[in-house]
Order: C-alpha cells, then sequence, then structure tokens
C-alpha cells in the first residue's frame, strides 16, 4: 500500500531548509551577527534587513542563522549524550533485566518525576551557565527517557524465536544486543530520537530565553525571543524570526520523523 | 496518517493558544486614566498606597551594614541620622536640630531636635544616639568602623541630655555630610535587621525576601507628614516583567529603568528622566592579570567607544564621565577626562603588544542580570574590544552573587556595574579607591593616588581640597583604574495620577513627597 507520505515529504523538506539555514550561517551571514549600528536601532524590515534590527542595532537575519546553528549543535549534542547512554543502559537493562535493571529503572523514575526544564534549571544555577554546561545539563537529563524507551523495545524483543536461536547457537550477548536486536528497534527509537531531538531545541530555548543558558556574546534563539519580549508591542518584527524558526524546526523535525516510522512499519 | 494531522492540528492549536496566553499577560493594559490602587496592600478603600518596583533585593535591612545603592535609597525613608540629605545634594538636620563646629575643626557639637520619636512610639534619648553614633564607630565588632568617616572620630561623649560632641583625629571639611548615618533605638543590634526601627517618614511594616518590602506612613514624625499611606516595594529583577507589572497595574512606580522601555510606556504612564547619580564603569580587578598592566588597561580604554555606548545604552542620555565622580558633583566634576581616552585602535593594539598581548586575550566580564543597562553595556563592549582581538564573554550573575563574589569577595575579571555616593562627599566617590581601603574592590593599587587622597581627605581648605580630588580623579583616569563610562540615564516611570516625584543629587529615593494629584 502506497499511501502519498506528504508529511514525512514536507518534513523533509522543512528540515533540510532549516538545517540549511543553520549550516550556512555557521559560515555566512549578510551582516555580522555581533554588529551595532546605533542608527538601527530597532529598525523595522527593510531590503537591507528583511527581519529588521534590535535593540542594539543588530540584523536579526544575521542573528537568526548564527542563532539557529548554535541551537542545532547544542539539540544534536544533547541528544548524542542522551542517547548513547540511554542506548547503553536501556539495553543492559532490558536484556538481562535482574535487579540491577530494577535498580536503574527505579533512579530513572525518580529523575523522570521532576520536570527536565526545572531539573536543568537547579542544575545551571548551581554551575553557572554557559554553552557545554547547558549540553552536559541537557544530556544527563534526556539519559532516562531514552533508556526508559530502549529498555521496553529490548524487552519486547528479547524472547522472540529468532533471539533464542542466536543464542542458543552461542551468539555472544554483545552481538545479540546491537547486531540482532538494536535493528528490530529502529522504528520506535527513530521517532523517539525525533521527539528528542525536538525537546531538545525547545529546552535549549527556554534555558536562554531564562537567561541561564547560552551567554553572550554568543547569539541564542531563546535569548533573542527574551529580548524581544520587551517590544513585542513598539517591534514585533524582533521575535518573528527567530520564533519562525523554532516552529519551522520542530515541525519539520517531526513530520520527518513520523514519515520515517510509517515508512519503516509498512 | 488522520493520526499525524490530529497532531499537527494539537500543536498548532498549542502555539495559538500560548501566544493567546501571552497576550493575555501584557495586552490588557489600563487606558492610563483609571486611578490603580494597590490590590496588594489591601488599601483599596481611599486608595492611598503605591506599590515600587525595584529591580534588587535588599541587602540587608540593617542600616549600618547593607552596602548596596539601592537599598540604601529604600532605607532612606525609614532611617534619619543625626543629619539627612537634601535633594541639592547637602545636608539638612534631622535628629538634630542644630550643630556647631570648634575653630580648629575638630569638635562638632549636636543639639537633639525636641519630639522625635522613634516607629515604636519611644522618644529619641541620648542613649540612643550614643549607642548609634558608638555603633557605627564599631563598638560591636572588632573596633573596625561600620562607616568609614568614623576612622577619624576618637571621641564620643554627651555633654547633656541634648548635646552630643564628636571629637575628630584630624579636622576634616566633609564629616558633617557622613553624620546621615542612621539613629536607631539603644540596644537594638539584634532586632534591627528583622524588625527595623527608626525616626523617618515611613515606618517598617513587613519584609519578604526576594519577594517585597512594606512600609506605612509614620504618624509621629517630626517633620513633613508623608502623603502616602502605604508604599510597597515589590522587588522584580526582570525589566520586561517590571513592566508589564506597570502595565497590568500590580506596579503604580517604578524606578531605574533603561531608556529602552521608553517607547512602551510613553503615553500611559508619567516618565520623568534624570541620571542615576552613579558612575558605571567596566570595573577591572586590577590584581587579576592582565588587568594589573597599566598597559593594557590603557589599551581597552583606547579600543571601547565611550560615546557609542551612551547612544546604545542611554540614546545618548548618559553623561560620559572619564573618572570616578559624576557632573551632579559640580564641584569637582572633570567634563574634560571624558576625552583622555578618544577611541584609538592602532594606539590600543601597540599597548597590549607592548604589554605583551599583540593578539588580544580572553576574559570574563561578569553583570548583575537584574540590571539590562549593565548587561547591554557588557554586550556593546565585549563587540567594541572584540576589535583588538579581546574575546570578552559575559557571564550574567544574580543581584546577591554579584554583591557576595564581585563586590565583596573581590573574585572576578571585569564587571560592569554602577557605584553610587551615599552623601554627596568627594571621599564617598574617591576614598574606596585608596590601596588598603575595605571598598577598593577594584584592588587599585598607587601610592600617588594613596597620598593626594591623604592630603585631600585631612585638608581645612576647601579651595586645596577640591585640588586635591582633582588630581585624584585625574589619576584614576591617566591609570585607567577602570573603563569610566558614564553616568546613566535614569527613567522613572509611574502612573498619570502620581505625583511629587523628587529628585536628589545622590542614589536617594524619597517617597514622602510623592502623592495622588
Amino acid at each position: 500500500m502506497r499511501k502519498r507520505n506528504w508529511y514525512g515529504r514536507l518534513g523533509l523538506v522543512l528540515t533540510v531548509l532549516m538545517v540549511g539555514f543553520a549550516g550556512v550561517g555557521m559560515f555566512w551571514t549578510p551582516y555580522e551577527p555581533t554588529a551595532m549600528v546605533g542608527a538601527d536601532k530597532y529598525a523595522a524590515p527593510s531590503l537591507a534587513h528583511p527581519f529588521g534590527c534590535d535593540q542594539l542595532g543588530r540584523d536579526i537575519l544575521s542573528r537568526t542563522m548564527e542563532g539557529a546553528g548554535s541551537t542545532l549543535m547544542i539539540a544534536l549534542a544533547v541528544l548524542a549524550i542522551g542517547f548513547v547512554a540511554g542506548l547503553l543502559i536501556g539495553a543492559f537493562c532490558g536484556y538481562f533485566g535482574g535487579v540491577v535493571d530494577a535498580l536503574v529503572m527505579r533512579i530513572c523514575d525518580a529523575l523522570a518525576a521532576f520536570p527536565s526544564i526545572l531539573l536543568a534549571l537547579v542544575v545551571l544555577a548551581v554551575i553557572g551557565p554557559g554553552k557545554y554546561n547547558v549540553i552536559g545539563a541537557l544530556g544527563i537529563l534526556f539519559i532516562p527517557s531514552f533508556a526508559r524507551l530502549v529498555r521496553g523495545e529490548f524487552l519486547k524483543v528479547r524472547d522472540r524465536d529468532f533471539v533464542r536461536s542466536a543464542r542458543l547457537m552461542g551468539v555472544s550477548n554483545g552481538r545479540i544486543l546491537f547486531v540482532h536486536i538494536l535493528p528490530n528497534t529502529w522504528p520506535t527509537l527513530l521517532s523517539g530520537l525525533t521527539i528528542g531531538f525536538n525537546n531538545a531545541v525547545l529546552a535549549e530555548a527556554s534555558m536562554s530565553y531564562l537567561s541561564i543558558g547560552v551567554t553572550a556574546p554568543d547569539v541564542s534563539l531563546g535569548r533573542m525571543l527574551n529580548e524581544a519580549q520587551a517590544v513585542w508591542s513598539t517591534a514585533p518584527w524582533c521575535m518573528l524570526c527567530p520564533a519562525l524558526v523554532v516552529v519551522l524546526t520542530i515541525l519539520g523535525v517531526s513530520m520527518l520523523g513520523e514519515g520515517l516510522r510509517e515508512r519503516m512499519a509498512a | 496518517m488522520p493520526k499525524f494531522t490530529k497532531r499537527a492540528l494539537l500543536l498548532l492549536l498549542a502555539g495559538v493558544m500560548l501566544s493567546a496566553s501571552l497576550y493575555g499577560c501584557t495586552g490588557g493594559t489600563k487606558d492610563g486614566t483609571t486611578p490603580t490602587a494597590s490590590a496588594q496592600t489591601g488599601e483599596l478603600s481611599n486608595g492611598n498606597s503605591v506599590t515600587v518596583g525595584i529591580a534588587q533585593d535588599l541587602d540587608s535591612l540593617d542600616p549600618h551594614k547593607a552596602v548596596a545603592a539601592g537599598t540604601s535609597e529604600v532605607l532612606f525613608n525609614i532611617f534619619e541620622g543625626l543629619m539627612k540629605a537634601s535633594p541639592d545634594g547637602g545636608v539638612i538636620p534631622a535628629v538634630a536640630s542644630d550643630y556647631t563646629v570648634s575653630d580648629d575643626g575638630l569638635q562638632y557639637t549636636f543639639t537633639l531636635r525636641e519630639g522625635v520619636k522613634f516607629h515604636n512610639g519611644n522618644a529619641v534619648t541620648m542613649e540612643d544616639v550614643l549607642y548609634s553614633l558608638e555603633r557605627c564607630a564599631g563598638s560591636e565588632n572588632d573596633g573596625t568602623p561600620l562607616i568609614s568617616a568614623f576612622l577619624n572620630v576618637t571621641s564620643i561623649e554627651a555633654t547633656d541630655d541634648t548635646h552630643v560632641v564628636l571629637t575628630l583625629k584630624e579636622p576634616n571639611l566633609e564629616f558633617i555630610n557622613s553624620m546621615t548615618a542612621a539613629i536607631i533605638p539603644a540596644n537594638s543590634s539584634d532586632t534591627i535587621a528583622t524588625a527595623p526601627v527608626g525616626t523617618g517618614p515611613f515606618a517598617f511594616t513587613s519584609y519578604t525576601p526576594q519577594q517585597s518590602m512594606e512600609m506605612k506612613k509614620f504618624d509621629g514624625y517630626w517633620g513633613e507628614p508623608a502623603q502616602l499611606d502605604n508604599v510597597t516595594f515589590r522587588i522584580i529583577t526582570d525589566t520586561n516583567t517590571q513592566v508589564m507589572g506597570l502595565q497590568s497595574g500590580t506596579l503604580d512606580m517604578v524606578i531605574h529603568l533603561p531608556n529602552t522601555v521608553k517607547p512602551q510606556v510613553e503615553g500611559q504612564f508619567t516618565v520623568l528622566q534624570d541620571t542615576m547619580k552613579l558612575v558605571q564603569a567596566l570595573y577591572l580587578n586590577n590584581s587579576v592579570k592582565p588587568f594589573d598592566d597599566v598597559r593594557v588597561r590603557q589599551a581597552m580604554y583606547y579600543a571601547i567607544n565611550v560615546p557609542e555606548i551612551i547612544d546604545f545604552v542611554c540614546d545618548g542620555d548618559g553623561v560620559a564621565t572619564g573618572t570616578s565622580m559624576y557632573p551632579a558633583y559640580t564641584k569637582y566634576f572633570m567634563p574634560e577626562l571624558a576625552e583622555t581616552y578618544q577611541q584609538d585602535l592602532d594606539k590600543a593594539k601597540d599597548l597590549l603588544a607592548q604589554a605583551g598581548y599583540p593578539d588580544g586575550f580572553t576574559m570574563t566580564i561578569t553583570v548583575p542580570s537584574n540590571y539590562t543597562q549593565h548587561v547591554e553595556t557588557g554586550e556593546v563592549l565585549s563587540q567594541q574590544l572584540a576589535q583588538v582581538g579581546i574575546t570578552a564573554k559575559i557571564q550574567p550573575v544574580e543581584w546577591e552573587t554579584w554583591v557576595s563574589d564581585v563586590y565583596r569577595g573581590r573574585n572576578y575579571e571585569a564587571t560592569v556595574s554602577g557605584i553610587a555616593a551615599s552623601d554627596m562627599t568627594g571621599r564617598e566617590m574617591l576614598e574606596r579607591y585608596v590601596s588598603d581601603h575595605q571598598k577598593n574592590f577594584i584592588n587599585f593599587n598607587s601610592t600617588e593616588y594613596d597620598e593626594v587622597m591623604e592630603k585631600a581627605l585631612t585638608t581645612l581648605d576647601a579651595d586645596e581640597q577640591t585640588q586635591l580630588y582633582k588630581q585624584a580623579q585625574t589619576i584614576l583616569n591617566q591609570e585607567a583604574a577602570s573603563l569610566w563610562i558614564q553616568d546613566l540615564c535614569d527613567l522613572v516611570v509611574m502612573d498619570q495620577d502620581l505625583d511629587g516625584m523628587t529628585f536628589y543629587a545622590t542614589y536617594v529615593l524619597d517617597m514622602s513627597t510623592i502623592h495622588y494629584k
């Protein structure tokens, strides 16, 4: 059955666009993202500045491009930490079970009982703001959700016939875990990953919005939104570009994830 | 697929709801003509209450121990000294009704005013006065005066029930200005920080850390009584939230707002503009490398562009200072010092190269995150310093952290902040940079400066003192002890039906003259 997977495609297009937008921003921006021009304070959108300028006369488009790049990098790093650690813990617990499993899962439950943003806030309040601290704090806080997801999948698969036969044939545990079981869990993990990515983008933006995330002179979408909030009525364009980028990125990635999942499940 | 479309719809809906709720937060502005009585104090019946937004918590309610200017400006309404600050920067008699100075300038005799009462109803007696003055002189700690002017006091004696004589080690022309130190009830040391009792026009009612402080009109005040019945200071560390508070009516007045909020409040509120009566600077920790090298400090001064900062942060309404003195000090202020360091990137790079940093260096600027002006100045500075290869990272910290780590702990590289004077003496702005002074948080160390200040503080010739203070200011400027920037522009925004704001030449907020029209 070939349903037209339109949202997957749209998601792909959006994702590529947004990643491209951020990617270009890493090498080229129309203006220097930190260059300030006094005459352009709160300048309205124009041909020279398609999305206007902020309170210090900096080009919003350029700042958004750089901000999107750093948000994306942070989200990916957070995802990498959370996913790799979560995968190892979850796979081990799901496959072997036992006391360790029970213990680790209770710890994860305890961690999951707090809203992760709140926990990250506490951690950052203690260790101080900054790009790498944000990555560290969010990365660790993303581990439990991945661990649980992976564990559930491994639990489902570990008693299937092909795993049993592999075990009877004397295949090593490591091989069973990562060669036999893991590929069977991809569809679920993949949507877990896309949701996780979106959560990471939002979490980073929220942290910076609350000014405990990325610090100046680094640019961040969250901080731009925070600064723009003050002038929402007098210079609404300040929030337009960064907000659009956050929304489109998240929309794109979740559509893409959904599309991929359906495709693999089919 | 239908499942997913539903999810997309939900996502959109959530977005719409979120924006709608945000709009609700800020959109419900009143038309500006409705009189707003503060619901916070429960005094809706007469509406004679005002809620004031302030940007920082109070560091202590003990008037002798509070160090932050933002605290003293609030406590000004509750406490008075023998003398109190007047709007022009001088002092007028308060708890004392009169004073005389001996011909040699060493003996100050104060006559207590009759009928001055504490907020607890007790009359102010000689015992209270002696206790307060001795406490300021360090009687309750290791003898280190809580107020540095008392270093110069050798004896405090009562000659009768209404006269107290202070004897000085050395004559000091500005001593009288320091006699604003609060008079508190005798032996109230244990309670003063939790239940402050003073003699001012307002009496303390309650304080919730990080939230608010309330005070009410003191009916037994000896002078011109306050016109408001209740005043609540609400601590809101975020400028945007303060403006929203004004618009929603939870705040009637906000002090020290940055110029950037002007477009949002103009028309709806009374906007009063003045300068802040402080010196904003990029304060450099002179004992930390590389700022221990005068060439580095000068290079940084040449690298930055002060007029540009004033344009960005204050729309050009700040006043460049060039040293630790602000223009309200008409006697000492030297506008020409602001001209010493015109932006000159080549000179800056030369000086950096001489100092051994041809490629610049990396530094951290700590900024108190509750002051938008300082945060923005930090960003502009960071951008300007980048032109000579100096990478300046901005680290925002909470106000409490700033006071404890930066100001008291001196554990920082550079910080953008403002230093204000609690009385109108040159001493207030300059003595703190004497090498071993307890308030010398930039660790400035110059023998020449110490000598000049020593002379300035002891001379009896007013003209000579003015010259010496000017000399001291010039040293701070030449040595680029810190990158002095400006006296910031200052906005007071209040409901249109409020009136009576009095601007002082010092960092003072006098609530007693505020009233409804």
